[in-house]
């Protein structure tokens, strides 16, 4: 009997661990094999000798696109994400007030969250070709005679933004969701307070709701970023390799050119510069209120 | 400084009517308290006032201005929130700062008010401190503190001391008042705390289910409710009722059953109307005496009846006696010694009897 | 001053209406392109080609069946097989997780949670391009059990969180009383709080789908010939006519907006939000 309690009880102790087990050594082997492999690849040739010859052939070659790539991964970056940020508060305050059809416009601006990069690309194509529906309402209306390219190598810049609209439109939906949870979690009296001691609009957003919101703006702005260097199916989709993306790169030396070692450095980049990013992250927003806010 | 007006105040939240026509004078630098029980809309009127709820009907006035429809920015008012409201992304001393900083108020004069507010509340140490490292009596002195560093036209507080121990509370009681006096600001006070009511108010309003029973001082309170409600709600313990019928054809008395009340002339009269129905006598424990401890002067009816139950408070003592199917509490002050089961005769001076109409509860007399 | 009898209605009712008309336009921001896309993705060529016909006024279901018969059909229903892998094993592998975090007081549960939290937001594709050689020799490249595998590493972080939130808003009070009334944890875990759990579960599991679903950088580099749905866009269907391509994004979003219109509540919970 008593023998029977002990192994019932260590049983107890160690059940959590016996059930957390097989998933973490999953994801351990999943991640960790892939990795140790990456950097085999990225730095030895065919007979396994150590060679730098992937590294200089991602920086050097000129049949190696890594620098536009990295030129364009941090400029879509630094277009995209500010306007996300801006787009996803404004949605939040707007869903903060109380207004009919309040839940049906959340659904609707959440909508996004499950199209995929590659299904946004072609929406977006289909507003945008030259027979997309802005060129055929304009010339409609008269506004312009020609349709506006968007798309070819040509017209690289208008890519570019196309790109931007495509990403703006289907991932601010992320940083809205982040933002408005975080908007919904602040307690209603402190703004309340704040009007009382005669804050207006202003004051309340900038010395109230903006600083409460920080914590949650920071976990969106992280995670966007590190979307955005993984950034790849939308590119593919309307400017293929025009407007080189790092993805984009390790994808085409892969299964293109079959540059393992160099896709593979590829990959090691993305998870070194998504690794540094996350530490940072940690490291230089500590909000002290945080213990309060997620109370 | 200024007076408010409340007139007719309703408000409804959906199905719930919180408020149901509230009229209200407070007066110039007047210290007015509501005191009610949970959910009777207390927290619903001072929200109205300061401009964070609309009423459905009613108005609200600041001297002769409608305020009704201004929002809280525009009333110059300040507020102790019930549950503090101290916000957590600024230290206490930001927090104490920000409604000087708001009126523009220099820095100097900032950091001597926000020094003057927290030694008054002592919390002087804690400014540095962020909300989440104080404890809830702790954060309630911030609210304290941050509502009275400026000087509004009207100064609204939601149980500002529920939270403290009671020693600091009874200090920071007299502390405030004394502060009111000083800056003359008008005050209105919510507490449920009855003490504090009496003790702090120049006047109170009871209220009870959306509705303002009674205003009045402490006293006229304390010694003329003007219903069963507040009758009951206000003395601890409460006022002992029972049901008896007029009787005026022969001898004039009220006759409750186990006993009966004789009348005077002036009692009488005013019961005149009520002769032959059944009328609610109420009479608070502290003015009823075992007949052996009675003013020598007393005038009234002697009640016998048997100890069901005895609270011994040390500086008071309780005593429940049963008088046929009648409860009756009797509170002394001191330590006496009643043992249970024990048989009693009771008597109380009939200058403290309170009727009330059986019907709408109203005072008669 | 004007009263405010006079002034402040004028000034509300414009308030609202611009109110509104922010509201109209973000909703129209993201409904146009999908309703626009959707009606191109129906349209005959005549219609969109047409550079006077805004708005087809002719449809056909030809688009769709020119792209399932170009291979999508086969790619598509390799995209549910692999989805559905990847619900099972990141389930498996994931609800007990879930329930220990939930559920369990033990050393070093934060920073395993920590650990769980930064893989969630580990780019993931990244472990397609070292897999191949692995894959390769375990026979496994270019199958649609190498994907589901893959995308399990991706979405299992992911499930291990949302179950355990889901887990955490069953009442401990419940399990406790299942306790009393003589059950064990296992019971109790089948009898109690996996009923109770199950919309949740549920509605993690479909968004579970939905992200091996969309996932194409890993597919695309793990296959070959057994493409899934975006795989074969990326690689087959960008040669295709525009239409043919709407035609494919149609079916790529509409189990994403099934989805959202099923399990509306549950999307909304599942990041934190609360509508009141
Ligand atoms: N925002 C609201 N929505 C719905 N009902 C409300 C709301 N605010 C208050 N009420 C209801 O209105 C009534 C009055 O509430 P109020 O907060 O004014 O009570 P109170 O007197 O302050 O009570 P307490 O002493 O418990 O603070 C209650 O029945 C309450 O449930
Ligand atoms: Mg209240």
């Amino acid at each position: 009997m008593s023998n029977n309690t002990r192994k019932y009880s260590l049983v107890e102790k160690y059940l959590p661990y016996i059930l957390i087990a097989p998933a973490l050594s999953y994801l351990l082997f999943f991640i960790g094999y892939p990795l140790t492999q990456g950097v085999l690849l990225a730095f030895t040739d065919q007979n396994g000798h150590f060679t730098l010859q992937h590294v200089y052939y991602l920086l050097y070659s000129p049949s190696s696109n890594f620098w536009p790539a990295l030129e364009d991964t941090l400029a879509l970056a630094a277009v995209i994400i500010p306007i996300q940020v801006m787009l996803a508060l404004g949605f939040s305050l707007m869903l903060s007030a109380n207004f009919k059809g309040k839940d049906m416009a959340l659904y609707i601006l959440i909508i996004p969250l499950t199209i995929s990069d590659v299904a946004g690309g072609l929406i977006w194509y289909s507003m945008l070709a030259s027979n997309g529906f802005f060129n055929k309402l304009f010339m409609t209306l008269g506004i312009i005679n020609q349709p506006i390219q968007f798309f070819g190598w040509q017209f690289r810049p208008m890519e570019f933004i196309a790109i931007v609209l495509a990403e703006v439109w289907r991932a601010t939906a992320l940083v809205f969701v982040i933002i408005f949870a975080g908007l919904q979690m602040i307690s209603k009296e402190y703004i309340e307070a704040a009007e009382v001691f005669g804050a207006g609009t202003w004051t309340k957003l900038r010395h109230i709701i903006f600083p409460m919101l920080k914590p949650s703006v920071q976990t969106a702005l992280l995670i966007r970023t590190l979307f955005a260097f993984q950034v790849f199916g939308v590119v593919m989709v309307l400017a293929g390799r025009d407007i080189p993306v790092l993805a984009g790169e390790a994808y085409y030396e892969q299964t293109i050119l079959y540059h393992y070692g160099v896709a593979a450095l590829y990959a090691l980049i993305i998870a070194a510069i998504s690794i540094v990013i996350g530490y940072i992250y940690i490291k230089m927003f500590k909000a002290q209120y945080l213990r309060e806010v997620s109370m | 400084m200024v007076d408010v007006k409340l007139r007719g105040l309703v408000k409804r939240f959906g199905k719930t009517v919180a408020l149901r026509g509230i009229d209200l004078d407070i007066r110039d630098g007047e210290f007015i308290v509501l005191l009610g029980p949970s959910g009777c809309g207390k927290t619903t009127t001072l929200r109205i006032i300061a401009g964070l709820e609309k009423p459905d009907e009613g108005r609200v006035l600041f001297g002769d201005k409608d305020v009704t429809y201004l929002p809280p920015k525009d009333r110059n008012v300040s507020m102790v929130f019930q549950s503090y409201a101290v916000w957590p992304h600024m230290k206490v001393r930001d927090n104490i700062a920000f409604p000087l900083k708001i009126r523009g108020v220099p820095q100097e004069e900032i950091e001597k008010r926000v020094k003057w507010a927290a030694q008054l509340l002592q919390i002087d140490e804690l400014l540095d401190r962020y909300p989440h490292q104080l404890s809830g009596g702790q954060r309630q002195r911030v609210a304290v503190a941050r509502a009275i560093v400026i000087e509004p036209d009207v100064l609204l507080m939601d149980e500002p001391l529920s939270n403290l121990d009671a020693l600091l509370r009874v200090k920071m009681r007299s502390e405030l008042k004394k502060l009111q006096r000083r800056i003359g600001v008008t005050t209105i006070y919510v507490t449920h705390d009855q003490v504090e009511a009496m003790t702090m108010g120049d006047r109170i309003a009871v209220m009870n289910a959306g509705k303002i029973q009674q205003v009045g001082t402490p006293e006229e309170i304390y010694l003329k409710p003007a219903n069963t409600f507040v009758a009951g709600f206000v003395g601890s313990p409460q006022m002992n009722f029972f049901d008896a019928t007029v009787k005026l054809n022969e001898e004039k008395l009220l006759d409750a059953g186990e006993f009966t009340i004789p009348l005077t002339d002036d009692l009488a009269k005013l019961l005149q109307d009520y002769n032959g129905k059944t009328v609610i006598v109420g009479i608070r424990p502290e003015y009823m005496y075992p007949k052996e401890l009675a003013p020598k002067n007393l005038v009234g009816p002697e009640i016998k009846g048997v100890i069901d139950f005895v609270e011994a408070l040390g500086s008071d003592t309780i005593i429940h006696l049963r008088v046929g199917d009648k409860h009756l509490v009797v509170k002394l002050s001191g330590s006496h010694h009643y043992r249970i089961g024990e048989e009693l005769t009771v008597v109380f001076g009939l200058d403290k009897i309170h009727i009330f109409d059986k019907n709408t509860g109203k005072a008669i007399i | 001053m004007p009263g405010p009898g006079e002034s402040a209605p004028i000034r509300y009712y414009l308030f609202k209406i611009v109110f509104a008309g922010i509201v109209i336009l973000s909703c129209t921001w993201i409904l146009l392109p999908i309703i626009i896309s959707i009606l191109y993705a129906f349209s005959t060529p005549q219609d969109f080609y047409n550079p006077k016909e805004v708005i087809p006024l002719h449809f056909t279901l030809s688009n769709i069946q020119k792209l399932l018969a170009l291979g999508a059909a086969r790619a598509t229903m390799n995209s549910i097989i692999v989805a559905i892998m990847t619900v099972i094993f990141s389930f498996i592998l994931g609800l007990p997780a879930g329930y220990a975090f939930a559920r369990f007081a033990f050393k070093g549960k934060d920073s395993l949670k920590l650990l769980i939290i930064g893989l969630r937001m580990f780019p993931m594709l990244v472990i397609a391009i070292p897999l191949v050689t692995l894959y390769i020799r375990l026979g496994l490249n270019d199958t649609l059990l190498g994907v589901a595998l893959a995308h399990t590493t991706m979405a299992l972080p992911f499930v291990i969180l949302i179950t355990s939130s889901i887990f955490v808003s069953v009442p401990v009070e419940l399990e406790e009383a299942g306790y009393v009334f003589g059950l064990d944890r296992k019971q109790t875990f089948f009898r109690i709080t996996l009923p109770l759990s199950l919309p949740g579960l549920t509605a993690a599991a479909i968004f579970t789908f939905i992200m091996s679903w969309n996932e194409v950088f890993m597919a695309a580099v793990l296959t070959l010939t057994n493409r899934t749905l975006p795989a074969f866009i990326l690689t087959s269907a960008m040669a295709a006519p525009d239409i043919i391509k709407f035609a494919a994004s149609f079916i790529m979003i509409l189990p994403a907006l099934i989805f959202v219109f099923i399990a509306r509540k549950y999307l909304v919970s599942m990041w934190g939000i609360t509508v009141k």
